[in-house]
């Protein structure tokens, strides 16, 4: 990736809160290069059979938008508002008190008014008081209404994919208007148009068809684990098995694909592998079901069930009692609150139970699927894993809440609680950037491409910010998170912003801390990188 | 231009009622046949406006988590903030709908050397819940011209309400409380040019009507005197639907019930309907329970996925090729 188009950051931070002079309502967009994603292709909207598959720029002036775009696009809105109590709802309730305008890291990098969640919404709320409220239709722009035309249209899909989905707005909002779900429900009915971003779509297709998100044939799968496994052995002389495709495994094991394919995922994934063989866990890696991450999240529900349900689909072909996923974000959005719900019942799997701690899962008992975090918490609390904190000695700390555990499950202390156990430099953020309130990478939600560089900079200044406050107060130099979108964006983020930390897994903080039996004597991190004790000898 | 839209409409319903007290016809109209007109509105289309969020499905359990969830009994959860059971969600909505739980989080945005930094800012906060609670005990002060004989629960509210007896008549708190609550809400939505730049016409028309009813209110009651026992008589006998038509009550209380009805009317139809619609929030009053309870969706209906079946057939070769297991050779 590349800064090359980006302003530098030193001009970016300029940002101004003063808004405008013309209201929102008169201000068509501007599609800056740096601030949008390419669309979707034909070719993975056709593998989705998704509307409209077709050659398109948001910059040209004719999106070749079908003829009746516009009865589409209403009736759409009106079957979402019998199905979703959220939507009607949320575009009911607000009475734009502000109080979530500022919370919003978009507008705090930006300043662009529309980036205010409450705005955000009003785009889509004013075409349905227009359509659907009694005193739209009679007094239109006075009850804050306005008519539907390509303009909107062309503005949703600028600002609706200018929300990574972060549900930060809604923990401020005195009615919890969520405007995640209103940029899900936004999103779906840009779809029903053939409006959408490539960096979802071709992700999604792949996933479809092979499995995962990169498109890695199962060959590929087994060779990266391999891979990674071999680089286990050299840094710990271990050999771990990888166990693919395994019939009658107790426990499925499902992450996201950036873990295996992408640094510096990959070393969290050889985190895991360690760690599973330390613990001689009875597991298997699926190829059919390599991936956890879930980009239907950011096309519509009907995607998300249908990328989701290869996992149960799995787990009962493979006869696994029951499923642990890795650490990623958005995946376990989709774990949290719409797995069971969509596809399970789950009759065919057992309540989780630790083989090696005998710890029943009692809050995984329905859905069956376990966090990592979870599973290893526990093991470190029953005194199941010896560990050499030192050896992390040479990293000095902090934590990002990745958005969907924090706000979609609540998922703090585990994490915690590992890391104060397997290393001594650990170091928090500021209260207001951590926990609920964290904030986002600014490259969620398919937002993550290099096309869309200056705007997943300044979504995610409020993060690098925080991030550079630590640094400069203790000197951090490594950003831990559980998420393997963080852990690609926040790379870029922190190369921009924060030069000198660098992102990692919490379980490669685990492996290296790891004391595994019949390892050799311990010279370098899981990547390689000298020990500090190597140091002071 | 949204407030100059609101200001003339109030100015209107002022003038409006200015006319009415002057004409006699018109006057039967307001305290007679308007009463239940608005009062008829109000509760038919509140129920309506419940009715129809309530009649749309919830298809999937989405609260927003504020704090530690349930998970392993050692460690410590936020029971309010992260509900996992239905007490826990009760309390988390009294905290909301009661204290305001979300508003208190809020915080300010500012630049500062380069920084972005997160001042708090409970101000909202706190004359939100000011003005709602005084207005609330207004409403229920009001209960008096309504019941007879009084309610003494009613007169010990009043009694505490104007504890700090200063000037004849009573200064209750609540008074000063809403006037305060509602002239900041007000001047924040004006001074401030991001609230200005979100604000639409509903938004400051309400909390316009709301000041003139009460302003009204409180002029009648501090310095231009009605007869209590001329307005009694009218509100009983609204109540036991013998209405009567209200002999010298003045100008200013005809103005004051031109301003009580239409917020009345209003109600339902604007985003004054917060006040029922923040009980039926999903990211509020929803349990954390996801993983131990399995969520509902009354239309979950079947989707198109690729079975490993297709996906076998598609890679076979390629599986094998690789070591890895197939299903059919
Ligand atoms: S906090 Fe909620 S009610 Fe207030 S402006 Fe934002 S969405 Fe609207
Ligand atoms: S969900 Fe996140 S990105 Fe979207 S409007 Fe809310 S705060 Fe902004």
């Amino acid at each position: 990736m590349s800064f090359d188009h980006t302003p530098k950051p030193d001009e970016l931070i300029d940002v101004c809160y003063d808004p405008p002079k013309t209201p929102w309502t008169k201000t068509p967009v501007d599609f800056r290069p740096g601030t949008w994603s390419y669309p979707g292709t034909p070719k993975s909207l056709t593998a989705l059979g998704l509307a409209n598959p077709r050659q398109w720029q948001p910059t040209d002036e004719d999106w070749k938008l079908p003829e009746n775009w516009k009865e589409i696009i209403l009736d759409g809105m009106k079957e979402r508002i019998g199905k979703h109590r959220s939507f009607k709802l949320f575009m009911d309730l607000c009475v734009r008190c502000g109080a979530c305008a500022d919370k919003c890291h978009f507008y705090i990098g930006s300043g662009d008014p529309k980036n205010m969640p409450v705005v955000r919404a009003e785009l889509l709320r004013s075409v349905y008081r227009r359509y659907f409220t009694q005193s739209g239709r009679m007094f239109g722009s006075l009850a804050g209404a306005r008519d539907l035309t390509v303009d909107v249209l062309k503005e949703w899909f600028y600002y609706f994919f200018q929300c990574t989905e972060c549900r930060r707005c809604s923990v401020f909002c005195p009615y919890g208007i969520d405007q995640a779900e209103i940029t899900m429900l936004g999103r779906e009915l840009l779809n029903l148009v053939g409006l959408n971003i490539n960096w979802v779509t071709e992700p999604a297709a792949n996933c479809f068809r092979t499995g995962n998100h990169l498109g890695i044939q199962p060959g590929g799968v087994k060779d990266m684990l391999e891979f990674l496994a071999d680089d286990v052995e050299d840094r710990t002389g271990v050999r771990v098995a990888v166990p693919l495709n395994k019939k009658g495994a107790e426990i499925l094991f499902v992450t996201p694909s950036g873990d295996y394919f992408a640094d510096p995922g990959t070393y969290t994934c050889a985190g895991y592998l360690a760690l599973f063989h330390e613990i001689g866990l009875d597991y298997t890696f699926s190829t059919y079901a390599s991936e956890g991450g879930n980009f239907g999240l950011f096309t519509s529900h009907e995607m998300i069930k249908r990328l989701n349900a290869k996992i149960y689909a799995e787990a009962k072909r493979l006869g696994v009692k029951w499923i642990l996923g890795g650490e990623c974000g958005h995946m376990w959005r989709v774990v949290q609150q719409y797995m069971e719900t969509m596809n399970g019942p789950t009759d065919f799997l057992e309540e989780p139970v630790s083989p090696i701690t005998g710890t029943r899962f009692e809050n995984a008992k329905s859905t069956k699927m376990v966090h990592i975090s979870e599973f290893t918490a526990d093991l470190i609390r029953n005194g199941k894993l010896k560990l050499d904190p030192s050896r992390n000695d040479h990293l000095r700390v902090t934590f990002h809440d990745s958005c969907n555990p924090a706000r979609a499950m609540g998922l703090f202390e585990e994490p915690r609680y590992i890391i104060n156990n397997v290393c001594n430099n650990f170091h928090e953020m500021a209260e207001d950037t951590i926990r609920e309130n964290t904030f986002c990478c600014g490259g969620g939600a398919g937002l993550g491409n290099d096309e869309n560089m200056e705007m997943r900079m300044r979504g995610g200044m409020p993060r690098a910010m925080a991030v550079k406050a630590v640094k400069e107060k203790y000197d951090v130099n490594r950003l831990a998170c559980m998420c393997a979108i963080d852990r690609a964006t926040l790379t870029s983020l922190m190369e921009y912003w924060v030069p000198g930390v660098e992102v990692m897994g919490v379980h490669e903080l685990v492996a290296n801390a790891l004391i595994m039996k019949g390892e050799n004597e311990r010279t370098t991190d899981l990547r390689g990188e000298p020990l500090k004790r190597e140091e002071s000898k | 231009m949204n407030l100059l839209t609101s200001l003339i409409a109030v100015l209107i319903l002022t003038l409006l009622a200015l006319g009415v007290s002057s004409s006699a016809g018109l006057t039967y109209l307001l305290t007679v046949v308007i009463p239940y007109a608005a009062f008829a509105v109000f509760i038919v289309g509140f129920v309506y406006r419940i009715v129809q969020w309530a009649k749309a499905p919830v298809p999937f359990r989405i609260p927003t988590t504020c704090g530690q969830e349930k998970s392993l009994p050692w460690i410590k959860r936020e029971a309010l903030d992260n509900p996992s059971c239905l007490c826990g969600v009760i309390g988390r909505m009294a905290l909301e709908v009661l204290l305001f739980r979300s508003l208190f989080r809020n915080t300010t945005v500012s630049m500062q050397q380069k920084r972005p930094i997160y001042d708090s800012a409970k101000w909202l906060w706190f004359f939100g819940l000011l003005f709602h609670w005084s207005l609330l005990i207004i409403v229920i002060r009001h209960l008096r011209f309504f019941i007879e004989p009084i309610a003494p629960w009613i007169n010990g509210l009043s009694s505490v309400d104007g504890f700090f007896q200063s000037g004849i008549p009573t200064l209750y708190l609540s008074d000063a409380a809403v006037l305060a609550g509602l002239t900041f809400l007000f001047l924040r939505r004006v001074v401030s040019p991001r609230l200005r730049y979100i604000s639409i016409f509903t938004d400051y028309f309400s909390l316009l009507l709301i000041l003139g009813a009460v302003t009204t209110g409180l002029l009648m009651r501090h310095f231009f005197p009605v007869d209590l026992l001329q307005v009694k008589n009218l509100a009983m006998g609204w109540v036991t639907f013998s209405p009567v038509r209200a002999e010298g009550v003045g100008t200013l209380f005809y103005i004051h019930l031109c301003f009580v009805f239409t917020l009345m009317i209003w109600f339902p139809m604007s985003k004054l309907m917060h006040m029922g619609g923040v009980f039926l929030s999903p990211t509020r009053n929803l349990a954390n329970n996801n993983r131990m309870k399995r969520h509902i969706n009354p239309w979950n209906a079947p989707v198109k996925v690729h079975t490993y079946e297709e996906y076998e057939d598609d890679f076979r070769d390629k599986m094998k090729l690789a070591g890895l297991p197939v299903d059919k050779e």
